[in-house]
């Protein structure tokens, strides 16, 4: 069964679209909020959710299968999570 | 301005305090880019990697080069958002290099968005 991937992202952040990249080419789907385009309560409820899988509310904090966290661009992580490339 | 602009302008101010652009120039270019953006957004050049409040008395110790840029470089050998790197770094096979870990108190990011 495919994993169910979630990416907390900025969308100026580097470390974060080479992480998208990085699954894109491992061609594992997933979802992805950039927090910084979220305005108002929105924006709070995300934090919120962020702060709950990863207390430093860094970027990406990438969430598998809705309780493994992986927090910054960890390749090698990734890969051994969710196989591929 | 251009990144290409912020680029040439920063290049010889930051290296002659010893710090240096990424030589991956595909990453080094769209990170000032991102600097753009979030001057265009805020006001003010705050990291691309790090959420702001969008207030500059939250956000100035992420003003880029944030205040963590030294003690980053000088324990990893590269700032958070890997713009800047030392000299001794740029020599570091990739496989040796660390992700630098956020140094940043969580608490100051909470306390600029009210929480």
């Amino acid at each position: 069964m495919p994993h169910h991937v979630k990416v907390f992202a900025l969308s100026t952040c580097i470390h974060c679209r080479n992480t998208k990249e990085f699954l894109d080419q491992c061609g594992v789907s997933y979802d992805c909020v950039h927090v910084d385009e979220l305005t108002g309560d929105e924006r709070k409820a995300c934090i919120e959710e962020v702060r709950r899988y990863n207390p430093a509310v860094s970027f990406p904090t990438v969430v598998i299968d809705g309780d493994t966290v992986v927090v910054g661009f960890r390749k090698d992580r990734l890969r051994e999570l969710l196989g591929g490339a | 301005m251009n990144a290409k602009d912020l680029h040439d302008r920063l290049k010889p101010l930051q290296e002659s305090k010893g710090y240096h652009f990424n030589p991956d120039e595909k990453m080094t270019m769209a990170l000032l880019e991102s600097l753009l953006v979030n001057r265009d957004r805020y006001g003010y050049m705050a990291c691309p990697c790090r959420l702001a409040a969008g207030d500059l008395d939250a956000d100035r110790d992420i003003v880029c080069p944030c205040a963590y840029r030294e003690a980053d470089v000088a324990e990893f050998g590269a700032c958070y958002c890997g713009l800047y790197v030392s000299r001794e770094w740029m020599t570091t096979p990739e496989a040796k290099r660390e992700t630098v870990p956020e140094r940043r108190p969580p608490e100051k990011a909470l306390a600029a968005l009210g929480d």
